[in-house]
């Protein structure tokens, strides 16, 4: 297929991934900051969607201070902040609009669509049905365009580079939602392993859709180290990193080329890391050094994606 | 030609409903109005949610908007189409005659029936195209015709568009939207089926590969997503399954085009283009051409890579070249032409062009090179003000111009406000000439919303209409 509509295949399904993961951090956010009742740390916690994004900084160029209100329109609706969902949902929508024959026209009203109530949503509002409701908006959306993918598209190399997008997309950002509570503060020491920490943590675990499974798979209390290797190395929950990194893998494989050799082998390096990794030496090393050393493993890879199939061809 | 009634395609002078909107008539009159109401909204939010919108010129870059659609169709009697079908396929055969003529031994200059300045003075004669063979001959594979009723009744051609003929993509939508609105009303009648279109394109593109492979890799070329009919390349890259290409997916060596594709270089036998010859290639037509694909020209021109249309159209539909087109049907075909054409005057002319400037009022006058409606003057709705300005536009360059009769165009009721009142109308059916000749029956019905304007231009807020060809 075209160079150039691979990319924006890729792109678009990144874009959706992307909006909905961040209602998925801001949703986590969100219910953590219900959670906290001191004072000297009120709205601590929304610096974290901005840390983990790397949007402190043009946030912080516009804005005096971090609020859940000023954090919320940034990221949710500013149409300035490339990150945003307002902006993923014209990016993907621009991207799909590029690629109209590619995709099936199941797809494009979806998109096109929600890009649609996109614009018309202001702040009143998304506060007058609920900043929840808004969240679940945004999930639902793109449960909707990832359903009608999977049962509408021709299993070719357009849902291959579809499918890459969305898992690429979706380790970074889990590996994201995971750090975030690296970055939210508890209110004293000694409140590790309390009510708070524990309230904490099963945000995290329900913002990735994980509660259930979590019960499941441990039937008991939620720690932060069983937490952890659920969504990082359990290969069965569908936004672990281990899920993510084994579609990617798969999904390189049915579309390599000539060019694609070292994207391959950086992709099976990842993997094979989550396959025989252990939950106690990563936390050994740090969970948050981990995540970082891990989305920095992810940047590389979609550079090496860019390069081998979406860099322009010359003629030999 | 009388000018002073206004042929209305529904209603006949004595108010009696015609035949061939009976059906439709009965309908309306049984159909409780909430319905058709609600029904005219469910048309535009499916319009607006399937993306049917075209971007305008001049407004802001990227504005989108969606064509008006009108569910009162367009009605024609299948044996008034079998006749207009015929005169089409005679036309658009002639005028591919003309273009391999043109720009091969000039045998129609040569027997003085069209003057020889008024091919080789043409900025849209090519030379690079001189001598070149195309496959099977075939310059215009994709021609819309313009065509028109007047106040006698009959269809007079108002122009023959012959490089990228676009609105293809609304008369398919149109159908859709109400087959999906009305399936009642085709229930009860039998209209003539227009869906097979990208199939007969697809065999038309086909036809003409420059190679005998088994399957040619035929492509559609676009200028990209801020082209006005971007929409239309897309639909119907999609309706034929084929790749949407830009300049920039392809590329030339060898004299051969390949595409950039995510396994590699892949070659590419024809190209349905959509971009006008201009900006094909920037090492041979304009160098500042970011759409095209350089060296395309010599790989079109080596018979690597069949383009369609072909490069060099527009020599053939030109307005100045109009009015000779029934005399390159005798000239080729032998035959008397079918279809009427409006009387023109060649404002190049002394003669013509006095009688225009005396009689301005009456007139509509165009340039010989604009298209979508831009830049035209109709005389009898212009204020004094506008006809003393384009006066003076035509006296300093007076070779840019035609004039032409204000024709009546025909009417048909469409819903506008509260009510409904009568709207002028054009139609443009799509001729397809590969091996042979194809077409669907009827076309795009174009509608001009304001009332009495005879512009129907989608540009100038003219609107849509599904066309019928009832038997």
């Amino acid at each position: 297929m075209l160079s150039r509509v691979a990319s924006n295949l890729y792109w678009m399904n990144r874009y959706v991934e992307r909006a909905e993961n961040t209602a998925r951090v801001l949703d986590v956010t969100w219910r953590m900051s219900l959670l906290v009742q001191e004072p000297r740390l009120k709205d601590q916690e929304w610096f974290a969607p901005l840390n983990i994004t790397g949007t402190l900084f043009p946030f912080s160029g516009r804005h005096a201070t971090v609020c859940a209100r000023e954090v919320l329109h940034f990221m949710a609706l500013d149409p300035e902040n490339p990150s945003s969902i307002y902006s993923c949902a014209r990016q993907a929508r621009e991207n799909a609009r590029a690629v109209r024959g590619a995709i099936t026209s199941e797809m494009w009203e979806v998109v096109n669509s929600t890009w649609l109530e996109m614009q018309r949503m202001t702040e009143e509002k998304m506060n007058a049905r609920g900043i929840s409701a808004f969240f679940d908006w945004v999930k639902e959306r793109s449960h909707l365009f990832r359903g009608v993918t999977f049962g509408t598209m021709r299993r070719d190399d357009a849902y291959h580079f579809t499918r890459l997008g969305i898992h690429l997309e979706r380790s970074d950002s889990t590996a994201r939602i995971l750090d975030v509570k690296y970055h939210v503060l508890l209110p004293s020491v000694k409140d590790v392993g309390g009510a708070v920490d524990y309230y904490q943590w099963s945000a995290v675990l329900r913002s990735v859709s994980a509660f259930e499974s979590y019960r499941k798979v441990y039937r008991d209390v939620i720690t932060p180290v069983r937490l952890a290797e659920l969504l990082i190395l359990r290969d069965d929950i569908p936004r672990s990193l281990h899920f993510c990194m084994r579609q990617t893998a798969d999904t390189l494989e049915l579309v390599q080329n000539q060019r694609s050799g070292e994207c391959l082998r950086q992709a099976g390096r990842v993997l094979s890391q989550l396959r025989y990794g252990r939950i106690q030496d990563i936390f050994d090393e740090g969970l948050h050094e981990y995540l970082t050393k891990y989305l920095d493993a992810m940047q590389d890879l979609s550079r090496e994606v860019q390069r081998a199939f979406f860099a322009p061809t010359l003629p030999e | 030609m009388p000018l002073d009634r206004i042929y209305n395609e529904m209603i006949a002078a004595d108010e009696s409903v015609r035949p061939h909107y009976a059906a439709f008539a009965d309908w309306l009159r049984e159909t409780p109005p909430e319905r058709i109401a609600q029904a005219r909204h469910a048309a535009d939010l499916l319009f607006h949610r399937v993306g049917i919108t075209f971007a305008v010129y001049g407004e802001d870059a990227g504005t989108e908007r969606l064509i008006p659609f009108d569910i009162v169709p367009h009605v024609i009697p299948g044996e008034r189409w079998d006749r207009l079908a015929a005169g089409l396929r005679q036309r658009v055969t002639a005028l591919n005659r003309f273009l391999h003529d043109i720009y091969h031994d000039q045998e129609i200059l040569e027997a003085g029936k069209i003057p020889r300045e008024d091919v080789n003075g043409n900025s849209q004669f090519r030379r690079e195209m001189v001598g070149v063979d195309v496959p099977g001959g075939v310059y215009a594979h994709i021609a819309g015709v313009d065509l028109v009723k007047n106040a006698d009744g009959e269809y007079y051609v108002l122009e023959d568009n012959l490089r990228t003929p676009s609105g293809v993509s609304y008369m398919l939508e149109n159908r859709k939207m109400m087959m999906r609105l009305f399936p009642e009303l085709f229930a009860t009648q039998s209209v003539r089926p227009v869906d097979h279109y990208p199939d007969l394109l697809l065999e038309t593109l086909r036809d003409l590969a420059p190679r005998e492979v088994e399957g040619p890799v035929i492509v559609l070329l676009t200028p990209g997503h801020f082209n006005s009919a971007y929409f239309e390349h897309a639909f119907l890259a999609q309706q034929m399954g084929i790749e949407l290409v830009e300049g920039q997916d392809l590329f030339v060596q060898d004299h051969t085009v390949f595409m950039r594709t995510t396994q590699g270089p892949q070659r590419v036998d024809v190209i349905y283009r959509r971009i006008d010859d201009d900006f094909l290639d920037p090492l041979a037509f304009r160098p500042d051409s970011m759409l095209g694909v350089p060296g395309l020209l010599g790989a079109y021109r080596a018979g690597r890579v069949t383009l369609a249309n072909a490069i060099g159209t527009g020599v053939a539909d030109d307005k100045s070249m109009y009015p000779h087109v029934p005399e390159m049907i005798r000239f080729y075909l032998g035959e008397e032409p079918i279809l009427n054409n409006v009387p023109t005057y060649l404002l190049r002319k002394p003669d013509d062009l006095a009688y225009v400037l005396a009689h301005l009022e009456e007139l509509v006058v165009k340039e010989t090179q604009g298209s979508g409606g831009y830049g035209m003057l109709v005389g009898p709705t212009a204020t004094r003000e506008e006809r003393e300005r384009y006066r003076q536009r035509i006296v300093d360059a007076p070779e840019r111009f035609i004039a032409q009769p204000t024709l009546s165009l025909s009417q048909v009721p469409t819903f506008c406000g509260d009510g409904m009142a009568p709207r002028h109308i054009d139609l443009r059916p799509y001729v397809l000439s590969g091996r042979e000749v194809r077409f669907v029956p009827g076309g795009l019905t174009r509608v001009a919303l304001r009332e009495g304007s005879l512009v129907v231009n989608s540009s100038q807020g003219g609107g849509v209409k599904d066309t019928w060809v009832v038997d």
